[in-house]
């Protein structure tokens, strides 16, 4: 018998006719309507006037009708629900049926009935069914309570089924454990903050031995559990590790990447000079290459993750870069990924293979693949130095090939090697102009027109060739004028007997026939530049360009260790965090890669492991702020006094007629704070004048660095101040300032690079977490060598020991004890700093009197010696001077 | 968690629809049908996300799986989840075609009710499903029949049922290995590896404890420490190292881990027990020499000689060599000494076929192309020279040392098993450029 005859039916009368068999007599017959039912269902066909009678059929002993019908009830209910009732007395009583199978299918039924009244009924027949015999039921039910949370959150709350749903963790039937795990882990989805799984290591022990036992989707979920812990310490980090680690070998490829996930988070707790360490990241290595032997899809996946771990940990894979090669019949999607993650382990190693592979592929069909694969040619001559030669003369021999796209690719990355190596292979411009006319993308061109205003000088017919695009100025894209502008200013700079009519008239079209304010605003700018002063025109035009740096693609340090945390997800697929596109409440709360502890109880050396876990981090900061890194490095090295920027100052250059001043003594200051997350936001504002601004660097003791690039894109008018705030973080370089609070800051614009200092009120670095233990403090507090103490009088504040006490919470000073001493208040006081440091207080009160008497010591593991006293006493001051105001 | 299954024809008609959550609506089936199945240009993600509405799809011949979720769910899951549905379908009904499909909508329906419960999935293990899913209803079960069920189900075995009983136990390995080549036109080897299965088929009685041991380096040298020096020098050269290998479930993991042992309880019929992947010491079965000369500008001399590299008393089958032409090529002549040899034009390559040859033989074409003059500056990029071939041993050196099975309940003991072995090597990619 075939049942696709149920799909082919008649069209008119439909539902009348499967009316008439629902309710016949034969017991076949119904069994045929409802299946008819349910392929109309599946077509997309609406069958809701059947209702009533498809529920008719529901009390039977076939169990293959039963489902069919409940299947059309999970459709169906939610646009009937006073009819659905009719189902309720049928769904308790099979929740009570000797079968098992049949209790299960109930209840399991209910839990995808969304209508409230049904609800209701459900309760009873679930907590029955939580503690039922048979394990089948148990894992059923422990389900249902995720579906019943999705529709009436508060009901499952009350009804005490999240206590149930925890007691099951402890069941001892590991799929029941896994199903449980699962349940819990999508319910605390929605809570953020409250410790639903209640993770504590006797639970984690529990949840391990269940993973040695249940199915392979089981281990998945409780391996993706498992990654949200936080181990207390190193020890407990590295034993589960190795419990861990022998999941690497499962077929299933998603048992084996949440197992990588779990040991990436894992790793980050474990001493890198371990021998323990070396070994993990060894056996990372293989099965992740493996993975690459499944089907394609798995394969993108894998893909696509190993990317992110090659980022974060470029020595697992570094050995196995002839994996990626890309196969002849690897679907695109794999090739793309492949080639990426081949030029990301480019190295001077390996180049010459990587290279002959590329010259393969840029023959191939693919329009998209062959042009990343021309792409990567030129970021492997960025990349490997010793390499940029051979890079140059493929990229040439692609170009002969005469292949309109492979060309206009080539050219686009071999002007970015020309800004990496300036001055090294301008031989082979005439090759490229050969190729002019057949460049038609805006890219391209632009790429083009640079390279021929950069090298002006040694190319005869420049002019020529920049006219012949002045043609059709204003039907080319924005960037093609804009870069037209410029190389036509260059050569007038370079060559200014022959050009000056050009470069008039590339100035009116700028500036008189466009109406696009970029194009017209640089126009007026170097109109301005080349009519005041054009000696100077030529330093600012024609100076030494700063180097283009090889890492530009890198994901931002920060949404790096967020997707390390997330790794076999779909948010490792898209590279974006969940919140990018999931709705809802459902994975919003972001995750963390867990920090190495302050060692309170290990105590070892005095080197604190605070700054140092801050400083394992990546030292990636967002492409352009790489070469004002260096600059800062080179000028700054040593805390000198920050040079005052208007001695920096070029010689006094007056470009606009009167706005030098106003240009030379912009003074950012913090405007506002605040503690959002982990992240600190400082708003930054100008007074005064800036150009267009490019890029942005920190330095301070406690490693404050932005995560994004500064946010402004379009220049600055003269007198115009701007409001930005720039989301920080504090794992960029740490460098010792003096005050501590100091935050060196460099912004550099057209002009120069700025230098400026500010303090920063220390209390944005007290953390959250700044609340030691009684126990801990007592004995870290006796600990604290005299020369560590300090005391400190707080003048003319006439506040109780209680309000002091909340205003000081409320910025993370946290009162661990307070007692009474002869008519004294004595409070004791902890903090804890973003870079790991432990500082302890002991403020004395005396009422009536408006000093206090301040003590403060840091604990002993501490590179706090190294500063100033005043500065730790400065700490209170800052926050208690607030408390004043 | 999944949200939702969609199963639709090339057409994009919707055969299979099951929604397990409340987010995802209809016009889901639509979306992907209008942007992915009925989209203009080839698939370039085997992801697709529309309206923040993420999308997975496989295909099976021309039948569109396609698993639907809004949360971040775990992609590699998902994935395996939709192969898996596919090894059930396959298990159940045979080939997945349109037709097939139809005609198991019902059970279909119930199998995607009973292995993805609110879009998690659960035990799919056919040996355990085909227990209570049978299309016939459940009969009147015993309560012990239905317990059994339950607890297959949720057990740690639920790959297997009980109580299987044969009247002969015996046992079937496949060790198949594809072995990977590229080699240079000097005879270096530019990277080899080998990619093997061991697949088993067991008709075994009873619930049996299976140890599988091969030469694997790590566990012979940890015995050879113990034993004479004569053995471990002996064994040294037999043993393999083994890069990674990956297990069936059934497989106790964390044995291996610790004692690298492969333990396991097998599931009935045919599964595949592990895979493997090596590099090192790989008997590469064929050594190609490629010799070309270019005479003048439109004549090509190509002379070919291919050596076997293993024992003469093995026999290598379905050998085909593959040379390429260039695309102005306007006549071929072709002497081989052995086999068939022929110019298709159609795929720019000289076939030669080879049925069977044994070891340490050799063998030579030799072949004159005549070219076009062409003005095309471009230079011809001499792929590499392909083979293909099957040979009965494993070009990884992988043995088999024992499958001991110990059933202690049922009274057959490991010598009672007939077992039989077997080694296929085929050829993966296997170039030479020349």
């Amino acid at each position: 018998m075939t049942d696709s005859k149920y799909f082919t039916t008649n069209k008119k009368g439909e539902i009348f006719e499967l009316k008439a068999e629902l309710n016949n007599e034969k017991k076949e017959k119904r069994k045929e309507a409802v299946k008819k039912v349910i392929a109309a269902m599946t077509v997309g066909k609406d069958v809701s006037s059947l209702f009533p009678d498809v529920v008719n059929c529901m009390q039977t002993d076939n169990l293959e009708l039963k489902k069919l019908v409940y299947l059309y009830l999970m459709n169906y209910a939610k646009s009937q629900p006073d009819m659905a009732i009719m189902a309720v007395n049928s769904f308790v009583k099979d929740c009570e049926d000797p079968n098992p199978l049949i209790r299960a299918l109930a209840v399991r039924t209910m839990g995808c009935i969304r209508v409230d009244k049904i609800t209701e009924y459900l309760c009873e027949p679930l907590r029955k069914c939580l503690k039922d015999e048979d394990p089948y039921v148990r894992k059923t039910a422990a389900v249902c309570v995720a579906k019943l949370h999705d529709i009436n959150a508060q009901m499952v709350e009350d009804q005490g089924f999240l206590d149930s749903l925890r007691d099951l963790i402890a069941d001892s039937n590991p799929m029941v454990v896994a199903n449980a795990v699962a349940a819990l882990s999508e319910i605390s989805e929605s809570h953020p903050n409250s410790n639903l799984l209640d993770l504590n290591p006797q639970n984690i022990n529990k949840l391990l031995t269940a993973l040695n036992e249940c199915t392979e989707w089981g281990q998945i979920f409780i391996l993706d559990c498992l990654s949200n812990y936080n181990p207390k310490d190193e020890r407990e980090a590295q034993s589960i590790c190795e419990r861990v680690t022998p999941r690497l070998s499962h077929a299933n490829s998603a048992v084996v990447l949440s197992a990588v996930k779990v040991l990436m988070k894992f790793l980050e707790l474990l001493p890198k000079d371990s021998d323990y360490y070396g070994t993990l990241l060894k056996k990372l290595s293989p099965p992740l290459v493996t993975l690459l032997s499944g089907e394609p899809e798995v394969q993108y996946v894998a893909l696509r993750n190993i990317n992110l771990i090659v980022q974060k940990r470029p020595e697992i894979l570094k050995q196995e870069i002839k994996v990626f090669f890309v196969k002849y019949n690897d679907p695109i999607y794999v090739k793309l990924e492949k080639l990426d993650i081949m030029i990301r382990l480019a190295s001077q190693a390996n180049i010459a293979q990587v290279l002959a592979e590329l010259k393969e592929y840029a023959t191939e069909v693919d329009v998209d693949f062959v042009r990343k694969a021309v792409r990567a040619i030129g970021r492997c001559a960025i990349k490997v130095e010793q390499s940029a030669e051979r890079c140059v003369s493929t990229l040439l021999d692609l170009i002969q090939t005469k292949v309109n796209y492979v060309v206009q690719e080539a050219i686009v990355v071999i002007r970015d090697i020309f800004r990496k190596y300036p001055n090294k292979y301008e031989s082979i411009i005439a090759t490229l102009c050969e190729n002019l006319d057949s460049l038609d993308e805006p890219d391209a061109r632009a790429a083009m027109i640079w390279i021929v205003g950069e090298y002006a000088e040694r190319i005869d017919n420049a002019d020529e060739l920049l006219e012949s695009f002045l043609e059709g100025f204003h039907d080319e894209s924005t960037q093609v004028q804009l870069t037209l502008l410029t190389a036509i200013v260059k050569l007038f700079l370079k060559k200014p007997s022959e050009t000056q009519e050009l470069v008039q008239q590339v100035l009116s079209l700028a500036t008189q026939d466009s109406d696009n304010p970029d194009l017209r605003d640089r126009g007026y700018i170097y109109w301005r530049l080349l009519s005041t002063d054009p000696v100077t025109a030529k330093e600012v035009v024609l100076s030494e360009k700063p180097l283009i740096s090889e890492e530009t693609d890198l994901i931002e340090p920060t949404l790096l260790d967020e997707l390390i945390c997330h790794i076999g997800s779909l948010a490792s697929v898209y590279h974006k965090p969940p919140n990018a596109f999931v709705e809802g409440s459902h994975g919003i709360h972001r995750k963390h890669l867990p920090i190495q502890h302050g060692s309170i109880d290990t105590g070892e050396s005095p080197v604190s492991t605070g700054p140092t876990a801050a400083l394992d981090q990546p030292q990636v900061i967002p492409s352009q702020g790489d070469l004002l890194g260096d600059l800062l490095n080179l000028d700054l090295g040593p805390p000198v006094n920050v040079p005052q920027v208007s001695s920096m100052q070029m010689g006094a250059v007056d470009l606009l007629g009167g706005g030098l001043d106003s240009l030379v003594s912009p003074k950012p200051c913090i405007f506002s704070v605040s503690q959002i997350l982990k992240k600190v936001f400082v708003r930054v504002f100008w007074s005064q004048v800036l150009l267009r601004l490019h890029c942005f660097v920190f330095l301070c003791s406690f490693g404050v660095i932005p995560t994004t690039p500064l946010p402004i894109h379009t220049p600055l008018m003269p007198n115009q101040s701007i409001d930005i705030s720039l989301p920080l973080s504090t794992i960029g370089p740490v460098m010792k300032m003096d005050p501590l609070n100091n935050l060196q800051v460099a912004v550099k614009n057209i002009i120069d690079v700025f230098y400026f200092s500010c303090l920063i009120p220390l209390n944005i670095f007290f953390v959250e977490d700044g609340k030691m233990e009684r126990q801990v403090f007592l004995v870290t507090w006796k600990d604290i060598p005299n020369e560590n103490e300090l005391q400190y009088q707080i003048k003319e504040c006439h506040l109780n020991a209680d309000t002091v006490s909340g205003k000081l919470q409320n910025n993370n000073i946290f009162t661990i004890a307070k007692r009474n001493v002869e008519g004294q208040d004595m409070l004791y006081q902890s903090l804890k700093l973003t870079n790991g440091i432990w500082i302890l207080a002991e403020l004395r009160i005396q009422p009536g009197n408006p000093n206090y008497t301040l003590k403060i010591g840091a604990s002993l593991f501490l590179s706090l010696q190294a500063y100033r006293p005043i500065d730790r006493s400065s700490v209170y001051k800052v926050v208690l001077e607030g408390c004043q105001t | 968690m999944i949200g939702g299954l969609f199963i639709y024809n090339h057409k994009g008609e919707v055969l299979i629809s099951r929604v397990y959550r409340d987010d995802i609506g209809r016009n889901a089936v639509d979306a992907f049908r209008v942007n992915v199945i009925h989209a203009r240009q080839q698939v370039r993600s085997p992801v697709t996300n529309i309206a923040r509405t993420s999308f997975f799809h496989v295909k099976r011949s021309n039948i569109w799986l396609a698993a639907v979720t809004k949360q971040n769910v775990n992609a590699a899951m998902v994935f395996e989840f939709l192969y898996k549905m596919c090894d059930v379908m396959t298990a159940y009904f045979g080939k997945i075609s349109e037709e097939n499909i139809k005609n198991n909508f019902v059970l279909i329906y119930e199998l995607l009710d009973e292995i993805l419960d609110f879009g998690y999935p659960q035990n799919s293990e056919t040996g355990a499903l085909k227990t209570f899913i049978t299309q016939q209803g459940i009969k009147s079960q015993t309560k012990e029949e239905q317990s059994q069920i339950t607890s297959q189900v949720t057990g740690q075995i639920g790959w297997r049922r009980e109580g299987i009983k044969y009247r002969r136990n015996e046992l079937f390995l496949d060790v198949l290995e594809s072995v990977n080549l590229l080699m240079s036109p000097q005879g270096q080897v530019l990277s080899a590896h080998v990619s093997g299965r061991v697949v088993m088929k067991s008709y075994l009685s009873g619930m049996p404890e299976c140890k599988f041991g091969m030469n694997d380096k790590i566990v012979i040298d940890k015995q050879g420490k113990g034993g004479t020096a004569d053995d471990a020098g002996k064994s040294g050269k037999q043993s393999i190292a083994i890069d990674d290998c990956t297990f069936h479930q059934c497989v106790r993991l964390s044995k291996f881990d610790s004692e690298r042992s492969i333990s396991f309880i097998p599931p009935d019929g045919e599964y595949e027990l592990m895979r493997y992947r090596t590099t090192k010491d790989i008997i590469l079965p064929f050594r190609v020499i490629p010799l070309v000369r270019e005479v003048g500008r439109t004549k090509l001399e190509v002379k070919v000689v291919i050596k076997s590299n293993f024992k003469p008393s093995l026999l290598a089958q379905k050998i085909e060599v593959r040379i390429p032409t260039p695309l102005n090529t306007s006549g071929v002549q072709v002497i081989c000494m052995k086999g068939k040899a022929k110019y298709k034009a159609s795929e720019n390559a000289i076939v030669w076929k080879i049925k069977r040859m044994a070891g340490m033989k050799e063998s030579q074409i030799s072949a004159e192309i005549e070219l076009l003059p062409t003005n095309d500056k471009k230079k011809w990029a001499r792929p590499p020279i392909s083979m293909n071939f099957e040979v009965p041993f494993a070009p990884s050196g992988l043995k088999v040392r024992y499958l001991k099975v110990f059933e202690p309940k049922l009274n057959y003991s490991d010598h009672d098993v007939i077992k039989w072995v077997r080694y296929i090597g085929r050829s993966g990619i296997y170039e030479t450029r020349c």
